[in-house]
């Protein structure tokens, strides 16, 4: 009866469903490419590394201070592998308002893992000013190898352009650490510490050494400083409550859907009491066309966010930058919504239908 | 069987009183004809019967019981009753068959059994092979038909029927009321039937005249 009665008002359900699907893909696609955003940045923090270490209590990673001589200290003792220290900063250059620059070492692992499209990993030295470009980089700065390119106040001689999978990678410049510091005034400071743990040892061996010797700086694993990073967190929640939004401008095409739904079929509804249906049934009739109503939704919403994102990764421009994260928890989130939007939308229908006395109604006209 | 006693009902608040102390009784099988002109409280007494209104005072029995409850007015529609209207009511999305299964869905029944006591039926008001058919491609005739097939299905021991002819052209308002009358009469039904029609009326067992909420005679 419920498929029946769908199926018969194939456009009433259609539009009700496009509501849903539009408040689904608005939301998948917020959620995707946010969480893809935060997935990249935390893959930049990450690089060969279990854990970070940052300066206590502050809002973004741009100010944080970690004395590079802790970087030393750290990878003397047994339960670290390794510690590359990494100094992110934001300059102007000529046409490019802001362009990203992270200060490394050589020997980090994160340009080894490029493509080189000119110069070699060799060129990158720490003694020098030469910088190593993303390809999105040379391409917005126009440079080149051997080119000068001017940063801030600086100019710096490009000795390699390489293409990362990241796309905040790609479009940065990689400075050797000393050049960095000095270019932004941090001289003997980064912004974290990426620490790779030594075989068969525990994170919490490397926090207890950072509590005990530098109890201003903070050591986490990667998925508590996930969890834990404010900025993460907004942007976490800002996509959680622009779909939320959307979701519930959907929800209300739903609510409208089943409103004229039982507005305009009821004699048909007397009809069915007459022939025996009860209160109960009539009530499970329309939040069963609801919920139906909303899976459908939910279903095209899941399709024309996937294609969405897909056309997005395709575009040149925001190559490397969009990359969505839709997964099943977000689906299931979704679903979650649309059933409980659902519901909320059908009560007022379906309350109206048990309401509704036989004998008057099929009097109305 | 059905026992009426000094039943009233209003509506707008009392306003407008539609039956005035209305009593009657029939018998199990019997062929009643309720007669009187438009507004004279024909088809409320009908919804009164079936439970689909509540009188304001006096008592409805069914089988010698009062169906009061919620449950016990879906009970009485589910098995005891079947209900045919002047206009056909008939889902005009829906197949002629989609429609008839509507109290079977209800019910909650076998759809094996219900499908084939809907061919039965269908057979014998001649609309079997009109069943997969669209209710907007029937003839009037054969909606109404339909409705007497739909109202049937649940095998109800009593069929309320409120000017069943009343929407008809007169070569099919004879084919319809013969065949409401042969159904009934072959299943041993009981029949309660709202017309201005007298010719019709005469061909029940008892005839009953209305006027202004009471009956006359």
């Amino acid at each position: 009866m419920i498929i029946t009665n769908l199926r018969r008002h194939r456009v009433r359900t259609l539009i009700g469903a496009a509501g849903i699907a539009l408040g689904v893909a608005t939301m998948l696609s917020v959620v995707g490419l946010l969480g893809g955003a935060v997935k990249m940045f935390e893959r930049i923090l990450r690089s060969d590394a279990e854990m970070v270490v940052f300066e206590k209590n502050v809002s973004d990673l741009f100010f944080s201070n970690v004395d590079t001589v802790v970087a030393d200290e750290l990878a003397q003792q047994s339960f670290v592998k390794s510690v590359q220290p990494v100094l992110f900063a934001i300059v102007a250059s000529p046409d490019r308002p802001v362009v990203t620059c992270f200060g490394i070492r050589p020997e980090d692992g994160r340009l080894k893992k490029g493509e080189w499209l000119q110069g070699s990993v060799e060129d990158f030295r720490g003694d020098r000013d030469g910088i190593v470009l993303g390809e999105r980089a040379a391409d917005f700065l126009k440079a080149k190898l051997g080119e000068k390119v001017e940063l801030g106040q600086q100019s710096y001689p490009v000795v390699g352009i390489v293409r990362l999978e990241n796309g905040f990678e790609n479009g940065g410049v990689f400075m050797p650490l000393r050049a960095c510091q000095e270019a932004f005034h941090k001289d003997g400071v980064v912004s974290i510490l990426a620490v790779a743990l030594a075989k068969d040892h525990e994170a919490s061996e490397v926090k207890q050494w950072v509590q005990q010797h530098h109890s201003k700086l903070q050591a986490l694993e990667n998925d508590e400083f996930s969890k834990s990073y404010s900025q993460f967190k907004i942007l976490k929640t800002t996509a959680w409550v622009v779909g939320g939004c959307a979701f519930l401008l959907g929800g209300l095409s739903v609510t409208n859907t089943m409103i004229l739904s039982v507005f305009s079929r009821i004699k048909e509804l007397a009809v069915t009491r007459v022939c025996g249906f009860s209160r109960t049934q009539v009530v499970g009739m329309i939040f069963g066309e609801s919920l139906i109503v909303s899976l459908i939704g939910v279903l095209l919403g899941w399709g024309l966010s996937t294609g969405g994102l897909w056309l997005l990764r395709e575009v040149p421009a925001l190559q490397g930058y969009i990359e969505p994260r839709v997964g099943w928890a977000e689906v299931a989130a979704a679903t979650a919504l649309a059933a409980i939007t659902a519901i909320f939308g059908a009560i007022y229908p379906a309350w109206y239908a048990a309401r509704l006395k036989p004998a008057s109604a099929l009097r109305f006209e | 069987m059905i026992e009426i006693n000094d039943v009233w009902k209003s509506f707008d608040d009392g306003k407008i009183a539609v039956l005035k102390g209305v009593s009657m009784q029939v018998a199990a099988g019997e062929l009643l004809a309720l007669c009187g002109t438009s507004g004279c409280g024909k088809s409320t007494l009908l919804s009164l019967i079936a439970g689909l209104e509540d009188c304001d005072r006096g008592i409805v029995k069914i089988d010698g019981r009062e169906w009061k409850t919620e449950k016990e007015k879906v009970a009485l529609l589910r098995k005891e009753i079947g209900f045919v209207f002047q206009l056909h009511h008939l889902m005009p999305d829906l197949t002629l068959a989609e429609n008839c299964m509507v109290p079977v869905i209800a019910v909650g029944g076998s759809m094996a059994m219900a499908k084939q006591r809907m061919s039965e039926l269908a057979e014998m008001t001649g609309v079997a092979h009109r069943l997969d058919r669209s209710v907007r491609e029937l003839s009037g005739g054969e909606r109404q038909r339909g409705a007497l097939v739909r109202a049937l299905m649940n095998d109800p021991r009593i069929l309320l029927a409120d000017e069943p002819t009343g929407a008809l052209d007169e070569a099919n308002r004879e084919i319809v009321f013969n065949l409401l009358l042969d159904l009934v009469k072959k299943g041993g039904k009981t029949l309660v039937m709202a017309t201005h029609d007298r010719a019709m009326a005469d061909r029940c067992d008892r005839v009953l005249q209305m006027r202004d909420g009471r009956i006359v005679m």
